[in-house]
């Protein structure tokens, strides 16, 4: 067979595994590993996947579990909001300014390899046991891949735009929506992503260390009563409601800032 | 687009550059203009005709503000508006053709003179479209259509018609002076190429370069709407005997 050949068989192969059936396959194939798994096992260590969901409906219409659920979410978006916030003001200065990267570069570096435990133990210790404290170390542990990601944005910029919308004029809030904004979006979605799903890990530990309610706390509890039903329970619906994020909000978001691309001549 | 403008904006323009300086990477300088002096008459077209690298984009941005690092001055008052367009498009990908035009175009520029603009230079049915679904020779109208909606008190032209084929440039210069012989604008063209110079020139300046200086300011007479193909060829001839170094590489 030759190469062109080849390339043939594998792009028709491709084209007959497009489309979200591949994905429902994907779901079920785990699904049925994952019950056969069980039935082998046989242990309250491996729950079945009609167990867990069990769980789940029973938690949630008797239980705590949404509002477990929600107060772990509340969590997230606050640390999302505060860190793309000021991790985006000072990438985007960073980028711009030479001097002020050099001065602060080197700190950038050390809390990008500051153990995320390190913070949330320290931030724990100085400012107590509480919402602040806890929000605050887990935006301080993705602030600086907001920060290293929005720098390439702003030095990606375009100076050709840059000096159109001198040359026309532009108030620099216009030019700040018109020209600036656009060029940084696929940067900020980019650092989004990335942060969302460090961010809901991390809040799980913050949680787990210092938090009287959420996920985290949950997960705690019933390792200690070695309730694998009840872990796998949360952590599949959490996972549920990050999934719902991704497609549901983040993914239409992306396709609409983003439906000037692509298109052909 | 016969609109009034206020009068003393539009007057002459005094460009008086006396010397512009380059650093490269390395740090070595290299004088890039000295002593470039030039009336640029109202509601005419000058064009600035020069080798490719003779220093004819930096004149061109430090006449539009967007290069204040020269010693001189430039005569343009700070509240004029100014169209430019640019050797490249510069459009923004991501607002449609109708929204790179009106994000800069004049308060008083209306909905009829969109209409009218977008007719004259041929993007009538492009308007709800992006820029990158546009060819070269369409996104070059569309940026011409948008200098054009400052309703500029000075137009300038950075090479316009550079890198598209012979016909397609023939018909944007065409366009051009349809839409400027509607609104006439004090106008700035650089190019280095002859036969456009010639084409589109009330004012025809001859630069040489290292440094930028003016060789000589020649005044076609002839009105651009009779220069067909033999007329301009005439005036090539005649330029040629007289400035042999400036026009026979053309």
């Amino acid at each position: 067979m030759t190469a062109i050949d080849a390339r043939d068989v594998a792009e028709q192969g491709t084209r007959s595994f497009n489309g979200p059936l591949v994905s429902v396959l994907s779901v079920a194939g785990f699904l049925l590993v994952w019950f056969v798994a069980a039935q082998l096992a046989d242990s309250r260590l491996l729950p079945g996947p009609g167990a867990v969901l069990d769980y789940i409906y029973r938690e949630t219409v008797h239980g705590d579990l949404l509002t477990e659920l929600g107060i772990t979410l509340w969590r997230v978006v606050a640390s999302f909001v505060v860190a793309m916030v000021i991790g985006s003001v000072i990438g985007l200065a960073m980028g711009q300014m030479p001097g002020l990267n050099r001065a602060l570069d080197p700190w950038l570096i050390v809390l990008l390899n500051l153990p995320a435990l390190v913070i949330i133990i320290l931030a724990y210790v100085w400012f107590g046991l509480n919402e602040a404290a806890a929000i605050g170390a887990v935006a301080l542990n993705k602030i600086p891949n907001a920060i290293v990601t929005m720098r390439e944005g702003a030095r990606a910029l375009d100076p050709g735009l840059d000096e159109m919308a001198r040359a026309y004029r532009l108030s620099p809030l216009s030019k700040l929506r018109n020209v600036t904004l656009p060029q940084l979006q696929p940067y900020f979605a980019a650092a989004s992503r990335t942060g969302l799903s460090l961010i809901w890990k991390i809040v799980l530990v913050v949680e787990l260390l210092g938090r009287p309610n959420g996920v985290g706390f949950e997960l705690h509890l019933n390792f200690q009563l070695f309730n694998v039903t009840a872990i796998l329970g949360y952590t599949l619906a959490f996972v549920a409601v990050m999934l719902a994020i991704e497609y549901l909000l983040v993914q239409p978001i992306e396709r609409h800032s983003t439906r000037w691309r692509n298109k052909p001549v | 687009m016969n609109d009034t403008r206020p009068a003393g904006v539009t007057s002459r323009f005094e460009i008086r550059i006396e010397g512009k300086t380059h650093f490269s990477a390395d740090g070595t300088s290299l004088l890039a203009i000295s002593d470039f002096v030039l009336d640029v008459k109202p509601e005419s077209m000058t064009v600035l005709m020069g080798p490719s690298g003779c220093g004819k984009t930096t004149l061109l941005r430090i006449v539009a503000g967007l290069d204040d690092r020269y010693t001189g001055t430039v005569g343009i008052p700070a509240d004029a508006r100014i169209g430019l367009m640019f050797q490249e498009p510069r459009l923004l990908p991501w607002r449609t053709v109708r929204q790179n035009i009106e994000l800069v175009a004049a308060p008083s520029f209306s909905e009829a003179d969109l209409d009218r603009l977008a007719h004259a230079v041929g993007i009538a049915d492009m308007l709800p479209r992006y820029p990158q679904e546009l060819s070269l020779g369409l996104a070059r109208r569309v940026a011409l259509a948008r200098a054009f909606a400052t309703k500029p008190d000075l137009l300038l032209l950075d090479e316009p018609f550079v890198s598209l084929d012979e016909r397609t440039a023939d018909r944007l210069r065409r366009l051009l002076l349809n839409v400027w012989q509607e609104r006439p604008t004090t106008a700035i063209l650089v190019t280095h190429n002859a036969r456009e110079a010639i084409q589109l020139a009330d004012q025809l300046v001859l630069l040489a370069p290292r440094p930028t200086h003016v060789v000589a300011v020649e005044t076609i007479k002839v009105p651009q709407a009779e220069r067909d193909p033999k007329v301009i060829d005439a005036i090539h001839a005649d330029l040629l005997e007289r400035y042999p170094a400036n026009f026979s590489a053309c």
